[in-house]
């Protein structure tokens, strides 16, 4: 193994946060080395082309790949290093930075590193919900930006917060069909999020077209509503769909169900903070249900409690998309003053017009992740019988034995049971997983969070091993006998 | 079931350190009739006791524990019997790999120390083990062969004990960190810590079972005996094909390695990563790592493919003739330690069975291991 490359600061993550993070700090005079593990800049919500895809000529780029090709392009003057389709799978406590790519690993040592690595898609457990077909809204909406695909012919869409407009007029646009969107808020709650468009005509504009697009096309709906199961059906799926209240919990009234017919169901239920890196480190955390779940404690510039480890964006806690860009310069500013490169005045007036923009736009992000905010009900409602951790097939009845029978943290639960054990390593089901812990523990601190380990991604024996022979094998000397 | 019982009355013996060996020494005292209560600073086997490899080898155990360690596999097969629930373990055969002319020798040596204390280990042509492990390296030269091998799913241990311990009786309290054991005239009083919200624990003997805490527990009874920490590295790979039936190590003993009914395959052998005592384990090295993995594929190269799933630490002890500590606290009246065995989680059921037979005044099956050999005995390269 080479000895790791030292440097400034080493980004993870190369979204909104994690690009502007970069491209901030670099203009701070640090040396900045950016890893993703997608083919580019951009994350979710600025997805690159594949490659090999390019944009049809004919087709008006959309504001969000206009505004991704800037910020790729942005990035490529700016001397800022990237490495893309590379993965950082370990991280140790002095920093020491281990990425894969197609060469190998490699090592980095930055004297300070930031996480920009945005959520994972919750899904609260239905029967029916790991059947090929059945995919997350933010799966949808890859297939959407990134190869104009459609998840089906004919789609439910269903779940929580603004992906559902997002993607129902994704699919609308690219020429498929809605079957329904089934909302598990009211048109009230929605209504009480206007007040946090103050200031953002342009998403008030963007969200009445979306809903003028849903109605021209006849498309239904279902507010407080959720699906309840999805059955295959032919080619297709029966979606059962019914009313839930405003926690979520299915209302059990007499004929309120009905089966919809789809080949595809897009379904998502918010989405989580990525805590990963943070919980590797063993950075202190908190549960905050409205900004995702839990969170690494940090202060306004995303200093962890871990010194040189700093967090930005929505895996610092969701604030939506435009609220993490400033978020990252506001961090990578804070970076360049704690490495000595920028002076306390300065420092204050480049971050104050950031915090200004940043307060605009996580006004509304906040809004959007209340909405997305997971429901005590839906969690209790989920069947006895049905998957929760999809990896290892462990079931909620699975679940709730292991925790009448003494597992009373979701390390123990892990443990007993294999739940978050399996490759996802407990980011498909951490989330519900603790929920379901901490209704018979006493609260969501109680049940804790499942323990980071290494790797923060898969990598095989061979990645890390690399070229050998026997001999150079630095076994240590033999055990007592 | 810990805020109702009756605190008053004294404890017949407060157990301290939840893992195997004070699992079992609280459990076969109270199928021996005692009132016990079992404290540990966190959830039971949660240390050492629930994240080693599972390995239930004799390859690796010290030829001295040979026969404690052949009686204690029995109790792991049989744990569904005595436990009510059983650790998935597995009996396969075990075979232990020389590649070079040195490890050999060392595979010759080896076999024939644990052969004397009744291991069934014999060397075999690196043909013969292939037939029986075909996906073994082409360059193997000799291999030692056991048929008394096998493994446990270390991380269901926890469930086992916790079912069997309340079906005998025995009051668990978790995350009660101990503070102090005051003792006096006919008994101890077991101090907690105010977060556990307990009057201390009144009891007329005291069972010291921390793994590699048992320094620290001990100087609370005034006694010095220093126990090194040793910081395993653990590496889990995702399920893949089966490539393997048997466990494996290596004649240095610096591998151990075996595939799951599931399909996972578990790397261990005891490569050192960064921690201590005060911290636990905290972080892999990497070069160790690399070194681990390497002698992993190197064995069973269809292993290169599989991808690692998760890397952890696991704390393991070791006194300083590595040898384990096993009965009366020197200088003490009714209190007792146990613990420090080299493959403690393969012979620890049955460690914690004799030290029981001992408190209860029967005559163990097999001699312990007194303590107070280990007074003033300087800890090698210390």
């Amino acid at each position: 193994m080479s000895a790791p490359v030292p440097l400034d600061l080493l980004v993870i993550g190369a979204g909104p946060a994690g690009a502007r993070a970069a491209l901030r700090a670099r203009s701070c005079g640090l040396s900045v080395l950016l890893v993703d593990e997608n083919p580019g800049a951009g994350g979710q919500v600025w997805r690159p082309l594949p490659a090999a895809f390019e944009r049809r000529g004919d087709a008006p780029p959309s504001p969000e790949a206009r505004d991704g090709d800037a910020l790729r392009h942005e990035l490529r003057r700016s001397g800022v290093k990237s490495l893309f389709g590379h993965k950082v799978w370990n991280i140790g406590s002095d920093l020491r930075t281990d990425v894969i790519g197609p060469d190998g690993s490699r090592s980095w040592h930055p004297r300070a590193l930031l996480v920009a690595t945005g959520t994972t898609e919750r899904v609260v457990p239905f029967p029916g919900w790991t059947l090929p077909g059945v995919i997350g809204l933010a799966a949808a909406t890859i297939l959407l930006k990134s190869q104009n695909m459609l998840p089906g012919r004919r789609t439910v869409v269903a779940g929580s917060g603004p992906l559902l407009l997002a993607v129902a007029n994704g699919i609308l646009k690219a020429g498929g069909e809605v079957a329904a969107v089934v909302d598990i808020a009211s048109r009230g709650e929605w209504l009480r999020t206007l007040p946090s468009l103050t200031g953002r005509p342009d998403l008030v504009w963007q969200g009445m077209q979306w809903q003028w697009r849903l109605r021209a096309a006849g498309v239904p709906v279902l507010y407080r509503h959720a699906v309840r199961a999805v059955e295959s059906a032919g080619n297709g799926f029966g979606v059962r769909i019914g009313p839930v209240d405003a926690s979520g919990r299915p209302l059990e009234r007499a004929g309120v169900e009905r089966v919809w017919q789809a080949d595809a169901v897009a379904v998502g239920h918010g989405l989580v903070p990525g805590t990963d890196v943070t919980r590797l480190l063993r950075a202190r955390h908190r549960f905050v249900r409205e900004r995702g779940g839990w969170i690494a404690q940090a202060d306004a510039d995303g200093r962890t409690s871990v010194p040189g480890l700093y967090i930005a964006g929505d895996g610092a806690g969701i604030a939506g998309a435009a609220a993490a860009g400033a978020h990252g310069e506001i961090a990578a500013l804070a970076c360049a003053l704690d490495l000595g490169v920028l002076d306390a005045g300065t420092h204050a007036r480049l971050r104050a017009p950031l915090a200004s923009q940043w307060a605009r736009s996580a006004r509304f992000g906040h809004a959007m992740a209340g909405l997305m905010a997971l429901r005590a009900g839906a969690v209790a409602g989920i069947a006895a019988d049905t998957v929760v951790c999809r990896c290892e097939d462990v079931t909620r009845a699975q679940i709730d034995a292991a925790v009448r029978e003494g597992a009373r943290d979701v390390n123990q639960l892990k443990a007993w049971t294999r739940c978050g054990m399996g490759p996802c390593q407990g980011r498909t089901c951490g989330d519900v997983a603790g929920a379901l812990v901490a209704a018979q523990v006493g609260g969501r601190e109680a049940a804790g969070f499942f323990t980071g380990r290494a790797p923060l991604r898969p990598v095989s024996l061979a990645e890390v091993a690399g070229e050998y022979t026997y001999a150079d094998i630095p076994i240590p000397k033999a055990a007592p006998l | 079931m810990s805020a109702r019982t009756n605190n008053t009355q004294p404890w017949d013996a407060v157990v301290i350190g939840g893992g195997v060996m004070g699992c079992s020494t609280a459990l076969h005292l109270a199928q021996g009739g005692m009132r016990v209560a079992l404290v540990d600073r966190g959830p039971l086997c949660r240390e050492a006791s629930g994240v080693n490899a599972g390995t239930l080898t004799l390859h690796m155990t010290r030829a001295a524990l040979i026969p404690y360690a052949m009686r204690a596999w029995q109790m792991w097969m049989e744990a569904e019997r005595w436990l009510g629930m059983g650790v998935l373990a597995t009996g396969v055969p075990g075979l232990t790999l020389a590649f070079t002319d040195a490890e050999c020798e060392l595979v010759e040596v080896r076999a024939k120390a644990r052969r004397e204390f009744g291991a069934p280990i014999e060397v075999i042509s690196p043909q013969r083990a292939r037939q029986i492990e075909p996906g073994l390296h082409p360059s193997l030269l000799k291999a030692g062969y056991c048929e008394i091998d096998g493994f446990a799913s270390a991380y269901l241990t926890g469930r086992a004990f916790r079912h069997a311990l309340t079906r005998a009786g025995v009051t668990v309290f978790e995350n009660a960190p101990v503070e102090a054991v005051d003792s006096g005239d006919g008994g101890h009083a077991v101090r907690l810590a105010a977060a556990a919200g307990l009057a201390p624990l009144r009891t007329r003997r005291v069972v010291l079972a921390g793994g590699v805490w048992i320094e620290n527990m001990l100087a609370w009874l005034g006694v010095n005996i220093p126990v090194k920490v040793l910081i395993n590295q653990l590496v889990v790979t995702e399920r893949i094909r089966p490539v393997m039936r048997t466990v494996l190590s290596v004649a240095s003993g610096l591998l151990s390695l075996k595939q799951f009914a599931n399909g996972t395959v578990l790397i261990g052998g005891g490569w050192q990563g960064e921690g201590d005592r005060e911290r636990g384990g905290v972080e892999a090295r990497p070069q160790n790592l690399v070194g681990n993995m390497r002698l992993a594929a190197y064995a069973v190269p269809a292993l290169s493919e599989a991808r690692v799933a998760r890397i952890w630490l696991g704390l393991e002890a070791e006194t300083a003739d590595a040898m384990p500590i096993i009965g009366d606290v020197p200088g003490a009246s009714h209190a007792w330690v146990i613990g420090s065995a080299h493959s403690g989680y393969t012979s620890g059921p049955f460690m914690g069975r004799i030290l029981a037979q001992h408190i209860l005044g029967q005559t163990p099956e097999l001699p312990l291991f007194d303590p107070a050999r280990l007074l003033g005995m300087p800890m090698p390269g210390a």
